[in-house]
């Protein structure tokens, strides 16, 4: 019983362990086949489960956009929403001069610092005096008034905290067929650079031409009809009316048209990268006792007056390039201007009879003037120019000293004289809104003073993001 | 000077040609229109695909096409902010303006992103309305696409007909190939990029792609140095895959990234020409998706 039930036990044993072997290896390829169906399906699962989570991200994401864009055409009902565009130009200036800005180097009463060799524009001549200045600061405040007009506002604060009305006019939306009617106080559009703002200026301070003729900019209290051709080539014609509010026109009280602008802009692309601009311009006006100061031959102050009719010729031309058009990164800017103003009438020296007496004779004038300057982008933010202007010597038919009731020298401010300038500038532009500038300039428009000008500018804007014209 | 004011009247009286003509301020609506209008319209781009929309000149060129659109498309949510509001006022068209029938604006019909918490310049060049760059997924140009052709075919009854089927049919393949899209792009979920400006927010909520820097330090502005070595010491850690840059943008910052943290760079066509591949809505997206997955 025990032998056999040994032997028993070892078959058994041997058995078992055969089977135990057997066993052993359909357990391992279960094994294995239960690992990998496990893996698989939890691969199944994963992928399963990453659609899952994907599709109800998805939902998730399209219902909040769904949300968001409901919230977004829904904006709440506010009472400033419909408030104007805004927007704030500071500006200011370090300026170290050689001359006395303000003064004649004579030291003369009246005799302040002025172009020579012309009837004096009056308007500033910057800069204002040594050192810091602060700029104009400018407000802006825009918007459409109905579907049909827009309105504009543009006032200026002086540095001596004197407000002006810069600009401040109704512009039709609604007209079409190429029309637009402008209204109120506005920049002429005659030229190029006369309807730009300073802070868009590419210089610190006006070009000669534009100091000489305009005083520094032409300004109307009027009205202004535009017409835009329905051609591909950009044809710009125009007319404008009113009482023109700075120099050669003059403070006037008189039913009519005292003064008048008409100009023609044509414009077009060549290939992606360059653009262009041309125009000609023609304003007419009939200044009367348009006054100026000079100081005559006894060294007295006297007062001068011009009336008679005074027209002006403007020549615009611009051409801009930039790689594939793309300004942002680099760009070339060319800029020129040419003007001739004829003016013909009577003058009358020393109206207040302070000095020798007031004496009348006619009076018959011819100038010239132009300026080109070049505005090189050089990389971003970056911007470098020169700028050269000058005035030609008057042709002066002056009826007081050819008939000798005067000396010339009663009339010191129209002696003969070639001004002339040299500008550069270098600035930098950290963001759209943001510019400074740093320019220097050779001044000669004073007879034998050569003034050497250092500016170091600021120019900013707070607010609506303008949209410039080109 | 008589006759010269009749032909004046003669000019301003002239009418309007036949087809409808569209003034698109980007490429990627005036290719869409091109899609929904055919023949029917005459489509007018005023700028490539190499020039950055915010800065764009309000040229002569541009006031005078703008003139005798009867629909302008611009992008809005302030991409145009610069330059079209000159335009428009300037160009003597009263169906142009805003609020007109003939002023279509694309970011009005699609849920906007990056939506500032705050409005402040100290942020850079941000857009009150949201990120104006829609165009970079393919799902807004079918929503955009849709209220185009609506737009048209108010403006130009007599080619509603044609209007409907042109969009039907482009809708159409437009749902074919954003499925394919989708599937050939699965492989770029989650993957990590740097983009030099935020212009593919839209791109990467679609394919689950991850932005973890942009080169420009605040949008809009130039990218300054000291904020590249932070973006480099950034990728570090957050390891992106590459670099991405527009056609438009400079190529130094991305190159400098580049060189520096050793990843490739992929310059997209941001919309229709920025690539010779990209050659209308279609291609532009089969190039962008192709170029990602190149070097992905």
């Amino acid at each position: 019983m025990n032998r056999p039930s040994i032997s028993m036990l070892a078959a058994c044993g041997v058995l078992a362990s055969f089977s135990a072997a057997a066993a052993d290896a359909e357990l391992q390829a279960l094994r294995e086949e239960v690992a990998q169906m496990r893996k698989s399906y939890e691969q199944r699962i994963h992928a399963l489960e990453q659609r899952l989570a994907d599709t109800a991200r998805q939902a998730e994401s399209a219902a909040g956009q769904a949300q968001a864009a409901q919230a977004a055409s829904r904006p709440p009902a506010v009472a400033n929403a419909f408030n104007p565009e805004v927007s704030l130009i500071l500006s200011g200036m370090y300026n170290n001069t050689s001359q006395d800005p303000r003064q004649d180097p004579t030291g003369a009463a009246g005799r302040e610092r002025r172009i020579q060799g012309l009837l004096p524009a009056g308007g500033e001549l910057n800069p204002e005096a040594r050192a810091w200045n602060l700029g104009e600061s400018e407000l802006a405040i825009s918007a459409n008034i109905d579907p049909h007009f827009r309105g504009t506002f543009l006032a200026t604060i002086s540095p001596a905290n004197e407000i002006g009305v810069e600009e401040a006019h109704i512009q039709t939306l609604g007209l079409g067929n190429g029309l637009g009617i402008k209204a109120g106080r506005f920049f002429s559009s005659i030229g190029y650079a006369n309807e730009q703002h300073p802070h868009a200026w590419d210089f610190s301070d006006a070009a000669l031409p534009y100091q000489a003729f305009f005083g520094p900019q032409l300004s109307y209290d009027g009205v202004q009809l535009k017409w835009l051709a329905p051609t591909d080539l950009f044809v710009e014609l125009g007319a404008e009316f009113g009482r023109a509010r700075s120099f050669p026109a003059s403070e006037s009280n008189k039913n009519g048209l005292m003064s008048g602008s008409v100009f023609a802009h044509v414009g077009g692309d060549v290939g992606v990268a360059h653009s262009w601009r041309a125009g000609a311009s023609l304003f007419a006006s009939k200044p009367r006792e348009r006054t100026y100061e000079d100081v005559d031959s006894s060294n007295t102050s006297v007062t001068n007056s011009f009336s008679g009719t005074s027209n002006t010729t403007v020549l615009d031309f611009l051409w801009k390039w930039s790689p594939e058009g793309n300004a942002r990164d680099a760009g070339f800017k060319f800029q020129s201007e040419w003007f001739r103003r004829r003016e013909a009438g009577e003058l009358t020296y020393d109206t207040t009879a302070a000095s020798l007496g007031t004496a009348t004779d006619s009076f018959r004038s011819a100038q010239t003037g132009f300026y080109a300057q070049g505005i090189w982008q050089f990389m971003p933010r970056w911007r470098a120019g020169y700028r050269y202007d000058q005035l030609s010597a008057a042709t002066l038919a002056i009826g007081l000293v050819d008939n000798a009731t005067l000396a010339a020298a009663d009339l010191p401010i129209l002696q003969s004289f070639k001004p002339k300038r040299h500008t550069a500038m270098l600035d930098f532009s950290p963001s759209e809104f943001s510019r400074v500038r740093f320019q220097v300039a050779r001044d000669q428009t004073r007879p034998g003073l050569a003034d050497n000008q250092v500016w170091l500018h600021y120019i900013m804007s707070l607010g609506a993001h303008g949209a410039h014209k080109f | 000077m008589k006759r010269l004011i009749l032909v004046l009247l003669a000019l301003a009286a002239m009418p309007a040609a036949a087809a409808l003509k569209v003034f698109a301020t980007v490429p990627e609506w005036g290719a869409l229109a091109q899609e929904i209008g055919g023949d029917q319209v005459q489509v007018f781009t005023a700028t490539t695909a190499l020039q950055d929309p915010h800065r764009i000149e309000a040229r002569p060129s541009l006031i005078a096409r703008a003139r005798s659109a009867d629909l302008l498309i611009a992008t809005g949510a302030d991409l145009e902010v610069g330059w079209l509001p000159a335009i428009q006022r300037e160009s003597g068209n009263s169906r142009i303006q805003s609020g007109q029938g003939g002023y279509f604006e694309a970011a009005r019909y699609v849920a906007m992103q990056d939506i500032p918490a705050r409005l402040d310049r100290a942020d850079g060049d941000v857009h009150a309305a949201g990120n104006p760059h829609i165009q970079t997924d393919p799902r807004n140009i079918l929503k955009v696409g849709a209220a185009l052709a609506q737009r048209m075919k108010e403006l130009d009854p007599a080619q509603a007909a044609a209007y409907d089927s042109r969009w039907r049919a482009f809708s159409e393949r437009w749902r074919a190939s954003l499925a394919r899209w989708e599937k050939a792009a699965a492989p770029l979920r989650g993957v990590a990029v740097v983009t030099q400006h935020k212009a593919w927010v839209y791109l990467f909520d679609w394919l689950g792609m991850r932005e973890v820097a942009t080169l420009e330090a605040k949008p809009g502005l130039e990218s300054t140095l000291a904020h590249l070595s932070q973006v480099r010491e950034q990728a570090a850690v957050s390891r992106p895959r590459m670099v991405i840059r527009a056609a438009y943008n400079s190529a130094r910052p991305a190159e400098w990234l580049s060189a520096e943290a050793k990843l490739p760079i992929v310059v997209l066509p941001f919309t229709v020409g920025g690539t010779p591949q990209a050659k209308d809505l279609t291609s532009l997206f089969d190039d962008t998706l192709a170029r990602l997955l190149a070097v992905k």
